[in-house]
């Protein structure tokens, strides 16, 4: 409890520190709210809109949520099937890392084409660019598994499928929850993309009116919300994981144990 | 009358050869090995880095095919493959699983054979006392010294209810201190059991204190050149180390082993 405390104090202050400053700097400097709103002034547009800004928020939510599941699952069975088959290795692999080279600015118009103005294309967006890194780490972690450890287990009689329940999939597991880390962090830059190129809902939707209407504390409010969005998704997996892997935390990777 | 299974032996090597591929070039691991380990015998191999031990329990326990001759469990010739599961194999390193508790480690050869979890768990957890491990269960191997951890692995590969154990230098990542007590507790537990044990060390004191019988093998390709049949009794005792018949064994194997000889200088500066 105390080391959470010590650890959250020192980016709160800093955070704090910032705001003071920057309300300070906008006050002294007279500069116009709509073009840089004072901190006191996104709250205000907090307190004033939440109901307008909770709705779009669900929406983001929502598409984030639904891509990131599809990108886990996918994500996993495809670092699976690539790990299981030296065949599909080398069919998949090579066009998985292509995938990743479309760049999203010319996919996103082609899905709101296909799939039109609702759910479906930022749910898709946020799923091809999660799934990457949720493949490589499931890829990764699959490999980490100890050939002494598999080749004790085939003594024992072990099949395929028994050594990849006891060892290869547990030993993956660290690694596919940093992959999932890092899919939810950017799955919500993805889905807020995958708004700005065409929405009628959504956080992204929302800030690209605003800021053109110059409401620019209430754009503000949306890239805070944005944050914590991402760093409480990202906590969630954390936890989740400190939850699964109660073991993790007596591991220290000292060499020779 | 005793049916001829009975007077089999546990595992019986018949002219066995191996080689292995290394940097595109075959080289020969073992070369025409024959021995047999019988019930309630306790083997011994021996010999430098390099003589094929390790691919000897290999070969045995199914994970590496010999390039010729056979191997027979019971008296039975068997293919690589088959062979696999009618061992019980433990190797230098303990292996435990990070992400399983000391009780669920030590039960999972049963679990591999099928047994069931609880099952698993309720068989390892009684024998977790004779181990020295009693309220260890649920510990996380991260959590255990080196001597425990070995002595769990030790119980994973008990539990494996194996009429065969295969053990790959299980002592040799421990202090001397740890070392000596855990070979004093391995023969205790070995008396009770006494299954066929094939025991691979590199070191010769702990070879003639455990075993009936040390087999000694030559470096490149890992050929037997001597067998020393151990002539002290059992159960063996610590004093036994003193012994002048203890004392003969030993120089018997080291001279086998050609570790009496003083070698050259390596750098030619020696005082």
């Amino acid at each position: 409890m105390i080391g959470s405390l010590r650890r959250w104090s020192l980016p709160v202050v800093l955070l704090a520190l910032f705001f003071v400053g920057w309300e300070i700097a906008v006050g002294l400097t007279d500069t116009p709210a709509w073009m840089l709103p004072k901190p006191s002034d996104v709250w205000a547009a907090f307190r004033e809109h939440h109901a307008l800004l909770w709705h779009h928020t669900r929406v983001t939510l929502l598409e984030v949520l639904i891509g990131f599941v599809v990108a886990l699952v996918a994500g996993v069975a495809i670092g699976i099937a690539i790990d299981t088959s030296r065949a599909l290795e080398r069919a998949l692999y090579p066009l998985i890392i292509a995938s990743q080279t479309i760049p999203m600015v010319v996919l996103a118009p082609l899905l709101l084409i296909w799939f039109g103005y609702g759910l479906a294309p930022k749910i898709i967006v946020a799923a091809l660019i999660a799934f990457f890194p949720i493949t490589v780490s499931t890829v990764d972690g699959l490999r980490t598994a100890d050939r002494e450890v598999m080749s004790m287990l085939r003594s024992f009689g072990a099949g395929r499928w028994d050594r990849f329940r006891l060892a290869k999939l547990p030993a993956a597991l660290p690694s596919i929850f940093s992959g999932a880390r890092i899919g939810i962090a950017v799955s919500v830059i993805a889905a807020v993309f995958g708004e700005l190129v065409g929405a009628s809902e959504g956080l992204g939707y929302l800030m690209q009116r605003d800021s053109s209407q110059f409401l620019t504390a209430r754009v503000f409010a949306s890239i805070f919300i944005l944050s914590l969005m991402g760093v409480g998704l990202f906590g969630l997996i954390s936890g989740l994981e400190r939850l699964l892997l109660p073991w993790r935390r007596y591991v220290t990777d000292r060499p020779g144990e | 009358m005793t049916s001829p299974s009975l007077n089999q032996p546990r595992v019986q090597l018949d002219g066995v050869n191996a080689t292995y591929i290394e940097g595109g070039v075959t080289l020969e691991a073992l070369r025409d090995i024959s021995f047999a380990v019988h019930d309630g015998e306790f083997v011994a191999l021996v010999g430098p880095s390099g003589s094929g031990k390790s691919t000897l329990l290999d070969i045995i326990s199914g994970l590496y095919a010999p390039s010729s001759g056979r191997v027979l469990l019971d008296g039975v010739p068997l293919p690589t493959e088959a062979r696999l599961g009618s061992s019980a194999y433990m190797r230098q390193r303990d292996l435990l699983l990070p992400w399983r508790t000391a009780l669920d480690n030590a039960a999972i050869a049963l679990e591999v054979h099928g047994v069931p979890r609880r099952e698993a768990r309720r068989r390892a957890r009684e024998r977790f006392p004779e181990f020295g491990l009693e309220g260890f269960e649920d510990s996380w191997p991260a959590q255990l010294s080196g001597g425990m951890r070995q002595r769990v692995a030790f119980l994973r590969t008990v539990l494996a209810e194996r009429p065969l154990l295969l053990l790959d230098e299980p002592l040799s990542a421990l202090d001397a201190l740890n070392r000596v007590l855990l070979q004093t507790w391995l023969l205790e537990l070995w008396e009770k059991e006494r299954q066929a044990v094939l025991f691979v060390t590199h070191d010769v004191d702990e070879a003639v204190y455990l075993a009936d019988r040390v087999i000694v093998l030559t470096a490149r390709p890992g050929t037997i050149t001597h067998i020393e049949e151990i002539s002290l009794p059992r159960p063996r005792t610590r004093e036994m180390l003193t012994s002048e018949t203890f004392h003969h064994h030993r120089v018997a194997l080291l001279e086998a082993l050609g570790l009496l000889e003083t070698p050259e200088p390596i750098l030619g500066a020696a005082p």
